[in-house]
């Protein structure tokens, strides 16, 4: 494996930028009076555009996909109806939609959750994909890097294997999620023994290594049963419509907390885009601020894998849209990217839903069919811009 | 049903080529074919027998006395046509009957040399994985290949196929003719009139069957019209189903195939978001079937038409 190609620096003022190495202690505050004021700006011949003006564009197109979202589905209802279900819930607000109480508990138990879960997850895995590939100065990162993926994967076989009836069935978000942080974990204990000092190279390959031993159990233990093998393959293409409220309120206290920590690391990861050396003199200490990037976008990671399975292509490929939109500065890729990907996946999973209504496809089919001539149509359309 | 975790186990697994082949020749004129055995009706004994299965003409020169089954419905042909006293060893997904010689071998990762370490002189598999039919040829073993029937028809001629193979061929017609008129006097008694929906789930996903696959043609004996007909054909014979399509559709039946495999039952499906107002849970018409039966072609049909048919009275009734 070559090591990982340094990404083009993100902060083209350097130090300018900075308040001074004091400020670099804390996480510096998005959306203070210097980050509104800083054009985010790169050598790059990219459009620069105000954080303020991208912010509000994406959570446009969010709002405007998770209203899509709400109102299409398999049942068939008129969105109209639903539109006034809607508006009846809000406070002070009184609507007859006329629909049945299974149709609405239709759209509020089903429907709804559904299309917030996707949107949870959406931004899970895309900020969690901006941070790794911070921390990693490498495009190709991913949230599954460093075994996340590998390790649910092993124990929701187990699992699925082991422990039958619905108690398996129920155990399966847990198991997922304390399988990703243990295959983060394992991945960067042994790169940390392996390596000297935080090194990001040895920490790849330590995620290659513990994904390739994973790997080989889950198989190991997938083929004792291979008649449940379906079950397997069907968690890991993904999928949203199974946590519903549930599954939404399990995750929120562990996407909440890991979504603000890397959202507070932005500037720290403009720093470390210099590299580390840059980023020492300045003041910076990498070594930490890598660690706890990691762990919240591993954390993030686990929480979206725990509900929705191993959702391919949303973690790598937002945030590049992202930047060939909107800069390179984390202080835009990393909230744009909590917001493109939750409207990407919303939208995703509607395709999923549609298309052979009212039988699905697996959402990480969309993702990636529907995904990859959309990432290549936008680096087309940018391709004055440099990667 | 676990031909559908099969058949995907089969992609994953990169064995899908084979497993299709074998399956291809068999639902077309292969094994449904009416055994062409060396005389017409052959009596039993009457050996050496040829016998159209999945993978061609088999010519069987002496009565088999050393059967190794590595398919559970072969299986329970073999000992529903008397001939179980000839079986040796069975698969470890054969638990049924409760005598067949349950072993390690795998009908899905067959080993040719732990099959022949079992000594038979017959072979029945329901899927040529892994180049194992092949491999049992160049030993010498005959094999027959009986894949999953697609039609009712198939599951007759299987039996058929068995009992000329195995020198059982009366019983194996008194079996075939047996379930047949079984499920006409089900189907001849089920209530006329009321057309009643269905939802025969696989899984918890939830997989579905339409009424296209051989246990979806089990509930058109009775009349039941299937929601999930409603998926496109692009969706396969096992679609997945959007859960507020079946909220939506509100069946009046609900059969679980998933109740070994998932625990699923009534409260289970009372439980899932939003399910809890669908009137077959309130009425008591979900159906909790077992697994293996729902999901295998041989004799115990019977014992499923048996239950789609008391349910089918309780809720027209």
């Amino acid at each position: 494996m070559t090591p990982p190609p340094p990404e083009r620096p993100a902060t083209p003022d350097g130090p300018d930028t900075l308040d001074g190495p004091e400020s670099l202690d804390g996480p510096a505050t998005p959306g203070g009076p210097d980050a509104a004021d800083t054009p985010v700006a790169s050598r790059t011949a990219a459009p620069v555009r105000s954080r303020g003006r991208s912010l509000a564009v994406a959570v446009a197109v969010l709002a405007i996909s998770l209203t899509l979202g709400v109102m299409a589905g398999a049942a068939g209802l008129s969105p109209r109806a639903v539109a006034l279900a809607l508006a009846d819930r809000l406070p002070f607000v009184s609507a007859d939609s006329g629909l049945s109480p299974p149709d609405l508990a239709l759209i509020f138990q089903l429907r709804v959750p559904r299309v917030l879960l996707a949107a949870l997850v959406g931004g899970l895995l895309a900020i969690a994909g901006a941070g790794y590939q911070g921390v990693f100065r490498n495009p190709l990162a991913d949230p599954y890097l460093l075994g996340a993926a590998a390790g649910a994967g092993l124990t929701v076989t187990l699992v699925v294997v082991f422990l039958g009836g619905n108690a398996g069935v129920a155990a399966v978000p847990v198991a997922a999620f304390a399988g990703a942080v243990g295959g983060v974990f394992l991945a960067y204990a042994l790169g940390n023994t392996a390596g000297r000092g935080g090194g990001t190279a040895t920490l790849v390959l330590a995620g290659v290594a513990v994904t390739s031993f994973l790997t080989a159990i889950q198989t190991f233990v997938q083929q004792l049963k291979v008649e449940e093998l379906q079950r397997i393959y069907s968690w890991i293409l993904g999928d949203v419509g199974g946590g519903g409220w549930e599954g939404l309120a399990m995750i929120a206290p562990y996407a909440a907390v890991s979504t603000v920590v890397m959202l507070l690391h932005g500037r720290l990861l403009d720093v470390l885009s210099v590299g580390d050396e840059e980023a020492v003199s300045l003041g910076l200490r990498a070594a930490r601020v890598r660690f706890t990037v990691l762990l919240a976008a591993s954390l993030a990671t686990a929480s979206a894998v725990a509900v929705s399975g191993l959702i391919a292509f949303v973690g790598i490929v937002v945030p590049h849209v992202v930047r060939r939109l909107a800069g390179w500065s984390y202080r835009v890729v990393l909230p744009l990217s909590f917001l493109g990907g939750a409207a990407f996946l919303v939208l995703a999973d509607l395709v999923a839903r549609l298309v052979l209504a009212p039988a699905e496809l697996p959402i990480g089919v969309v993702t990636a069919f529907v995904g990859a001539p959309f990432f290549v149509a936008v680096l087309r359309m940018t391709k004055r811009v440099e990667t | 049903m676990r031909r559908v975790r099969t058949a995907i186990a089969g992609m994953v697994l990169g064995t899908l080529g084979l497993a299709g082949c074998g399956q291809s020749s068999g639902s077309g004129s292969g094994t449904s074919a009416t055994p062409v055995a060396s005389g017409s009706a052959p009596a039993v004994g009457a050996f050496p027998v040829t016998v159209q299965a999945g993978n061609g003409s088999v010519t069987l020169t002496s009565r088999p006395g050393r059967i190794v089954s590595l398919s559970p419905t072969a299986t329970e042909i073999l000992y529903a046509i008397g001939a179980g006293g000839q079986v040796a060893a069975v698969d470890d997904q054969s638990d049924y009957p409760a005598e067949a010689p349950k072993t390690s071998l795998s009908g899905f990762k067959p080993n040719v040399e732990a099959i022949v370490a079992a000594k038979p002189d017959l072979v029945v598999l329901a899927n040529d994985l892994e180049g194992v039919v092949k491999g049992l040829g160049k030993v010498g073993v005959p094999v027959l290949v009986e894949p999953a029937a697609t039609k009712l028809d198939e599951t007759y001629d299987q039996i058929r196929d068995l009992g000329a193979a195995t020198g059982n061929a009366d019983k194996a017609g008194q079996v075939a003719d047996g379930i047949k008129g079984e499920l006409d006097r089900l189907a001849a008694a089920a209530p006329k009139g009321k057309e009643l929906t269905y939802y025969h789930e696989l899984d918890t996903t939830p997989y579905a069957a339409t009424s296209g696959t051989f246990i979806g043609q089990i509930y058109g004996l009775f009349g039941l019209k299937n929601i999930a007909d409603a998926a496109p054909g692009a969706a396969g014979g096992y679609p997945k189903l959007s859960a507020e399509f079946i909220v939506k559709a509100d069946p009046d039946l609900i059969f679980l195939a998933d109740t070994k495999c998932c625990g699923q039952n009534a409260a289970a499906l009372a439980g899932r978001p939003g399910w809890s107002g669908l009137s077959a849970i309130k009425d008591g018409h979900v159906v909790e079937l077992d697994d293996d039966v729902a999901s295998r072609w041989g004799p115990r049909v019977v014992d499923l038409a048996e239950a789609v048919s008391a349910a089918v009275q309780k809720a027209a009734g």
